[in-house]
């Protein structure tokens, strides 16, 4: 610091604290919420302590789910969200790193409809064409599937962009030196360029995982099959049950499993994470 | 081992910009060249297009007797050593020297024993575990330079090898480039902006310019009968002093160079070049044999052996400067007068600065 | 646009690198963008037998409903609403955390895993906080004196999802605060300092020059944010209620087009979202160019 004030040092943890309340509070209600009897949930206020059931409750999500809600063992939403979630992710990865690979290192005809067809894309987000895009997938019979939840969302220009601005800082010489060294295009992006991508492949495998993890609409729309529900979209599937009062500590539960994976991912990657999140927006 | 040919070869950019219009040259078997000029002269290009990472445009090249323009980089049988080494960062030492090798299909047993016998040359072998990074600036070097040599091409081709280096380390790199390539023998093109590079290296000097050939010769050659005013002001340090007849005339600050043996054809325009080291101050003697500069120093430079006295000519506005032994005093304004022989002399054509030669 | 100056020559591999991103962008971004667009020129009747051309109608009704006017309305005074609270906390978070020396780290990663947090799920914590009958924030304000409830007040509502919605987006603004003040040099502030600038001088007059380009690229980000992402949050927690008053652009695309089957009106409503989503990505592409090519 360039000098000592400890007032203002105090001010600067006060306003962490503060923000650290802020964060924290929503989620810790909903664990307190996760450990009580429904009987908790009958008047205002909701407790703020943890009470003694939090075994009883995920045990029994874990067991038999919310079966009164339609929704399906949680086992099966957790296994669905991972599952589209590394579809994503790897997808998207398996499919921007070639095409970033072909617009930095190739000259060719059509290359900058190419890169603008792909980059158009940057920022479109699913919900705008939502209609459409729905009846694509409905069209090509991909309801209910693995592949409808994870297919149309792979193709997004964040990956692509990223690799080509990681290449392009890439020297020309060393694409040059493999040239010398008797490497093909295959070779050098298998030899080379690949390998000095890990990290910056790792980083955004974090982004990527998040972001696949946390999808809602989409999952939402095109599955109607239990089977297929992912955790994100089953905890609004058990809100919404007809006639009833939601089970509160059960939707909480299921809300505190749902976060857990991706924020155990952000914050034991915290490092590649930042990476990944700083330089996707480079 | 080859001979290098290169025949009226061209590169265009973009259809209309000229970077090397038409240059031929003839590297013997076993012999340094040394390419040298200022940025963007298309030394760069032309090393880089005999390496086969430029197409040509026209003309041909040939290596070894073997036309290559259409050859992939790999199948021309050169090695490169990249300005800032390009060493792949995620691979071993020993990785980056095994790899062009292991590209070509080469036994194991083979690299093993050429890429020990590269490691033996460059007193590298014990760092063929280490990462590119964990080397200092000069060890890299050494493993770039030891890429090229287990690959035993037919040509070495460096693009200025040394410039990322620092002073103390740059000269002992170039003694031991020159010491590697006598012993291999292997031909080398050499690309460098710093002719103290190029004069120390080279069998021969290839001075570019706009894209064209100024001159070709041996280091002493290109010094001493600079073939042009491109070539005078480039080669030699400091500078030689340039100085436009025109403002040097008769009873002027230059005396008695009429009576000496300037060339025929010489106009107002021409110039009249001296290199500093070539001159010495004319101290007390009255009559002593040269042509006499007489000039009012401006600085004195003193770079501990010697010192260069920088000053202007009496009457035409010119700068020169003059080399001393030791350590020269002088106040800013003192006049001088310089000598010089007149065999010493360089005269340039003021259209063109093509060289006049001595009669 | 910027290319290597060595290029590999090759004229059928670049294409096949290209396939499998060009197909999937094909098939599920631009077909889809394409049929929205000629869809919002097409009228269906009411027994979906008949489709007719009726040119821009589509566009002159919607920029005559009220409510679409309004969630037009709706949508800007949320995106301003959370784009500016998020990018101010976590401005003055990132602030805090550069002062700190040893507990920078640990607060950094205290403040940062909301971002992994599903914005659907968010709005659910924040929708069972404020629940009218079992909340606590209502049950507080009750206390104070203010009957809070969301499901009957439109201020309320709004005030609901913004929350949800900023909660979520702190973090993210808080980190790239972080990273634009660490590429501040430190001698800068020394130099103000020895000069005799106090802190808050010393903000206003070098860092918070320095991190404009940092603040206006979360400005953009999280007005697209704002704008499109919050979906979940709105579909989670109030559902465009009560009386439209939550009903921002992207959720009333949906609402059209799936659960009142206007398709025309939808298509036209989707085009519209596009075109401020390109015009978006044009501002940020020029942007990130310039930083990447100086």
């Amino acid at each position: 610091m360039v000098e000592n004030r400890p007032l203002l040092t105090l001010a600067a943890h006060l306003v962490l604290i503060g923000g650290l309340v802020l964060v924290v509070f929503p989620v810790w209600l909903a664990f307190v919420a996760s450990t009580h009897g429904p009987a908790a949930f009958m008047a205002a206020p909701v407790p703020l302590l943890p009470g003694p059931d939090l075994v009883k409750n995920y045990g029994a999500l874990i067991a038999s789910g919310v079966s009164t809600s339609g929704a399906p063992p949680i086992g099966l939403m957790l296994w669905n969200s991972l599952a589209m979630a590394l579809m994503i992710s790897i997808g998207k990865i398996a499919i921007s790193v070639p095409s970033a690979f072909a617009i930095v290192y190739f000259r060719f005809p059509f290359r900058m409809l190419a890169f603008w067809a792909i980059f158009i894309t940057l920022m479109l987000p699913v919900e705008v064409r939502i209609v459409p895009t729905f009846k694509v997938v409905a069209d090509l019979g991909m309801l209910n599937s693995y592949a409808g939840l994870a297919v149309p969302l792979i193709a997004s220009a964040t990956a692509t962009f990223l690799f080509r601005q990681f290449f392009l800082t890439v020297p020309d010489e060393l694409m040059e030196a493999a040239r010398v060294d008797g490497a093909g295009p295959m070779k050098f992006f298998r030899d080379i360029l690949l390998p000095l991508s890990r990290t910056n492949i790792a980083a955004l495998f974090v982004i990527l995982f998040i972001y696949g993890w946390n999808q809602y609409i989409w999952p939402l729309l095109i599955t109607t099959d239990p089977g297929y529900y992912t955790i994100v979209m089953g905890i609004k599937r058990m809100v919404d049950v007809a006639d009833a009062r939601p089970q509160w500590h059960l939707v909480m539960a299921t809300a505190i499993l749902a976060m857990l994976p991706p924020v155990v991912v952000v914050v034991a990657m915290q490092r590649l994470f930042v990476r990944g999140l700083v330089e996707t927006e480079k | 081992m080859a001979e290098v040919l290169l025949k009226d070869v061209r590169k265009t950019y973009g259809g209309d910009v000229e970077a090397v219009k038409g240059v031929s040259l003839d590297i013997a078997d076993g012999e340094f060249l040394v390419l040298v000029g200022p940025s963007g002269c298309g030394k760069s290009t032309l090393l880089r297009m005999v390496a086969g990472l430029e197409t040509i445009t026209s003309g041909t090249v040939s290596i070894g007797g073997r036309v290559v323009n259409r050859l992939e980089p790999a199948e021309r049988d050169i090695a490169m050593v990249f300005q800032n080494y390009a060493l792949y960062p995620h691979m071993s030492v020993r990785q980056n020297l095994a790899y062009g090798l292991k590209n070509r299909g080469t036994p194991r047993d083979e690299i093993a024993r050429r890429v020990k016998k590269a490691a033996g040359i460059l007193d590298i072998a014990s760092l063929l575990d280490r990462k590119p990074r964990q080397l200092s600036g000069g060890q890299r070097q050494r493993v770039a330079m030891g890429r090229a040599i287990v690959r035993e091409p037919a040509a070495f081709l460096f693009d200025e090898p040394l410039s990322n280096l620092d002073a103390k380390l740059r000269v002992q790199m170039r003694a031991e480039i020159r010491r590697l390539q006598r012993a291999l023998g292997t031909t080398s093109l050499y690309v460098t902006h710093d002719q103290l590079e190029a004069m120390t290296l080279a069998d021969r000097i290839v001075v570019l310019n706009g894209g064209v050939i100024e001159q070709v010769g041996s280091p002493m050659e290109v010094y001493e009968r600079p073939a042009s005013l491109f070539v005078a002001s480039f080669i030699g340090s400091p500078a030689m002093n340039l100085i436009p007849l025109a403002s040097a005339g008769e009873g002027g600050a230059i005396k008695g160079f009429a009576n000496g043996a300037a060339p025929a054809g010489l106009t107002p325009a021409s110039v009249l070049g001296v290199r500093p080291e070539d001159m010495r101050l004319a101290g007390t003697e009255p009559q002593a044999d040269g042509v006499r500069f007489a000039f009012a120093v401006t600085t004195v430079e003193a770079v501990g052996a010697e010192s260069y006295v920088h000053g202007r000519l009496a009457d035409g506005g010119a700068d020169i400067a003059v080399r001393v032994p030791g350590y020269h005093r002088a106040e800013h304004g003192t006049e001088l007068v310089a000598l010089a022989p007149h065999d010493k002399l360089h005269f340039f054509a003021g259209e063109g600065g093509v060289r006049i030669p001595l009669s | 646009m910027q290319t290597k100056r060595a290029i590999f020559a090759s004229r059928v591999l670049p294409y096949w690198l290209l396939a499998p991103q060009l197909a999937v962008t094909l098939v599920f971004f631009l077909w889809p963008a394409a049929q929205a667009v000629r869809q919002s020129f097409l009228r269906e009747d009411a027994f979906g037998l008949k489709t007719s051309f009726v040119w821009l109608e589509n566009y002159t009704r919607l920029f005559h409903d009220p409510n679409y006017l309004n969630s037009l309305k709706v949508t800007v005074v949320f995106a301003a609403s959370v784009t500016l609270l998020s990018v101010a906390l976590g401005l003055l978070f990132a602030l805090a955390v550069d002062r700190m020396i040893a507990s920078s780290r640990l607060y950094t990663t205290l403040l940062v895993w909301p971002y992994a947090v599903a914005p659907a799920v968010a709005g659910v914590l924040w929708w069972f906080m404020f629940n009218p009958t079992l909340g606590v924030i209502p049950y507080v304000l009750e206390g104070l004196g203010y009957d809070w409830n969301h499901l009957l007040s439109p201020t309320d509502a709004m005030i609901l999802v913004v929350a949800a919605s900023t909660w979520k987006q702190i973090s993210y603004n808080f980190l790239f605060f972080v990273a634009g003040l660490q590429a501040i040099p430190r001698a800068l502030g020394e130099a103000a300092a020895i000069d005799g600038a106090g802190p808050v001088k010393r903000f206003f007059s070098i860092t918070f020059p320095l991190l404009s380009p940092t603040t206006f690229f979360l400005m953009v980000v999280n007005t697209v944010y704002a704008m499109f992402d919050t979906f979940p949050v709105i579909h989670a927690t109030t559902e465009g209620n009560p009386a439209q008053s939550t009903n921002i652009l992207v959720y009333k695309v949906y609402v059209d087009g799936f659960l009142g089957l206007n398709l025309g009106s939808s298509a036209a409503q989707s085009v519209v979202l596009m075109a401020i989503v390109i015009a978006l990505t044009v501002i940020q592409f020029r942007y990130i160019e310039r930083r990447v090519e100086y």
